[in-house]
């Protein structure tokens, strides 16, 4: 170097560097930009797990409500198909006139099963669940009616359903036809209530996520000032400098998402066994379900969305302070 | 390389930085900029990064006027200049090597030619060996010619220092300034604000001097050092005189 003549051109200066294309430097950036983040999360676990955990709880919150919104109406589905009608009889009834109707009745195409409970059947079903078998001994006759309960065919519309009832109330014998689903659809209008709060605790969380990652991000900014500087005196663009930021609260994003669904799974673990047994006293073979693929997907996805647009803010309201000066 | 004309920095509180400042720096030119502190010296080398805007008058560098550059386009233009700090400005968590490999990363180049020019810009400065250190547990000096090293490790063709020999001891000193000249001789420009008179007088590079915002003096190449100060100081007025009577017949 040193003998270099001096009036030759400076070859230092004239030979540029051939840089790669634009789409190799942009794709190696974004490569960079991946692994020194992941790079800096791994070296601080305890600070990357507690913000991973915060996001996690803020997003286990919606979609464990959500799921157990989700199994209660299946389980509200399950009793829909066994819509019963219940029809008591007048009390002068004949028990074998009950047994006639239901013979009746058992030929309509609109029903499917048709169950004669006996007057002595109900007293003794009611004495046995009621236990006062003694004050019923004061009673001079059985009190209760004949009961017939009917099974719709479970394809009748509302309508045909309600033709069917009114039908049925019209018959001579019949004291009320009782339908028993308004419950189900108070039960489904509730479960609708609470199908829009799980939206709106939802979108509330969606929001504390944002803040959360957010002010980690602006305190990763404030932390790097220094580096900010010097990288930008020495040319760095605005994009290069936001890229590992970005990358940062996408990687808080979806460690939060699967925290999340680590906590869902394992309250759904602690849920099971008691579960379990209430719907063995139900005579049911419910069992909870779990998240299902496309819902775990739709929950980290999202968590890392969240996590970029948080960043995405931070970055901006941020960045854009630090100049070297 | 670097052409100011009519430059004035006037600071939002009021304070006048910078004073009809007209010089010429011509390509592969070394010069040094002196003056007391908070005669303008830095606030002229921030005009030229693009950390300050000028308040009036044009700034000429690398053929292109920095008036005319907006916002987007300042880390594009220092990418062409390399910046030497008094106080290094590495960063500390990084090792050498990474500090050095920064402005290539930046600028997106391949791993191996980052690999490459990173070696040979440490091996110009005298650290090969210890690309793997951390810059705390390196002297100052040999901080400073990392922070020298990052500079030219993308080839610019103009390198501006602030104060680079501030903190070292001369004989450090000297060979920093050996390391400027080696550089200079190879074509690439040079500006060195120093308030090191002692270690210049010694070299025979152009002086310009700022006081109080404007240039006072501007003493020309001298093929060989000036045997006693007193003489520099006469010459240097004449030729200031000279310098700005030619800028202006240039300008018109």
């Amino acid at each position: 170097m040193s003998n270099t003549p001096r009036h030759a051109p400076p070859p230092r200066a004239t030979s540029r560097l051939q840089r790669p294309s634009l789409l190799y430097r942009y794709a190696m950036g974004h490569l960079q930009a991946l692994v020194s983040t992941l790079g800096q999360l791994v070296r601080q676990p305890f600070n990357s797990l507690l913000t991973a955990l915060v996001i996690g709880i803020a997003l286990a919150l919606p979609a464990g409500l959500h799921l157990m919104i989700d199994n209660l109406g299946q389980v509200v589905e399950g009793w829909k198909g066994s819509t019963r009608i219940s029809l008591f009889l007048t009390l002068e009834t004949a028990t074998s006139e009950a047994e006639a109707l239901a013979k009746r009745l058992g030929a309509r195409t609109e029903l499917e099963t048709v169950t004669h409970v006996a007057p002595a059947d109900s007293l003794a079903e009611f004495e046995q669940h009621s236990g006062m078998s003694d004050l019923l001994d004061l009673l001079e006759r059985n009190p209760l009616p004949s009961l017939l309960v009917l099974t719709p065919r479970s394809d009748l519309d509302p309508v045909a359903m309600q033709a069917l009832l009114t039908d049925l109330q019209a018959l001579p014998e019949v004291e009320l036809a009782q339908l028993d689903m308004a419950w189900v659809k108070r039960l489904h209008a509730m479960l609708a209530i609470g199908q829009r709060g799980v939206v709106l605790l939802g979108a509330l969380l969606g929001l504390a996520v944002l803040v959360v990652v957010g002010n980690t991000i602006r305190l990763g900014i404030q932390n790097r000032r220094e580096e900010i500087l010097v990288t930008k005196l020495i040319g760095a663009t605005n994009a290069f400098i936001r890229r590992p930021f970005l990358y940062m609260g996408v990687w808080y994003g979806l460690l939060g998402g699967l925290m999340a669904l680590a906590l869902v799974a394992l309250a759904l673990h602690l849920l099971a066994a008691p579960v379990g047994e209430l719907a063995l006293l139900y005579q049911s073979d419910f069992v909870l379900h779990n998240v299902t693929p496309l819902q775990g997907l739709l929950v980290v996805v999202g968590g890392a969305l969240l996590g970029l647009v948080g960043s995405w803010v931070a970055v901006g309201r941020h960045l854009s302070a630090i100049e070297p000066r | 390389m670097i052409r100011l004309i009519n430059v004035c920095k006037r600071y939002p509180g009021g304070h006048q930085a910078l004073t009809n400042l007209t010089f010429e720096l011509e390509d592969g030119e070394m010069a040094f900029l002196t003056g007391h502190s908070g005669a303008g010296k830095s606030t002229l080398l921030k005009l030229i990064a693009l950390m300050e805007r000028p308040t009036s008058g044009q700034l000429i560098v690398n053929g292109k006027n920095l008036g005319k550059l907006k916002t987007h386009q300042v880390p594009y233009h220092r990418r062409n200049l390399g910046l030497i700090f008094q106080n290094h400005q590495l960063l500390y968590d990084r090792t050498v090597f990474d500090n050095v490999a920064l402005p290539l990363v930046i600028a997106g180049h391949r791993h191996q030619e980052v690999r490459r020019r990173v070696l040979a810009a440490l091996d110009k400065v005298q650290l090969l060996g210890k690309e793997h250190l951390y810059p705390i547990t390196l002297s100052g000096g040999e901080q400073q010619r990392v922070g020298i090293a990052r500079a030219v490790v993308n080839r610019p063709k103009l390198l501006l220092a602030d104060e680079p020999t501030g903190n070292l001891d001369p004989d450090l000193s000297a060979e920093i300034m050996g390391l400027f000249q080696d550089f200079n001789r190879v074509g690439v420009s040079v500006l060195i604000v120093t308030h090191d008179y002692d270690l210049i007088r010694s070299m025979p590079n152009r002086i310009l001097h700022v006081e109080h915002g404007k240039l006072e003096g501007d003493y020309p190449r001298r093929d060989r050092p000036a045997a006693n100060p007193a003489e520099g100081q006469t010459q240097v007025t004449q030729s200031s005189e000279r310098d700005a009577t030619d800028e202006e017949d240039g300008d018109e």
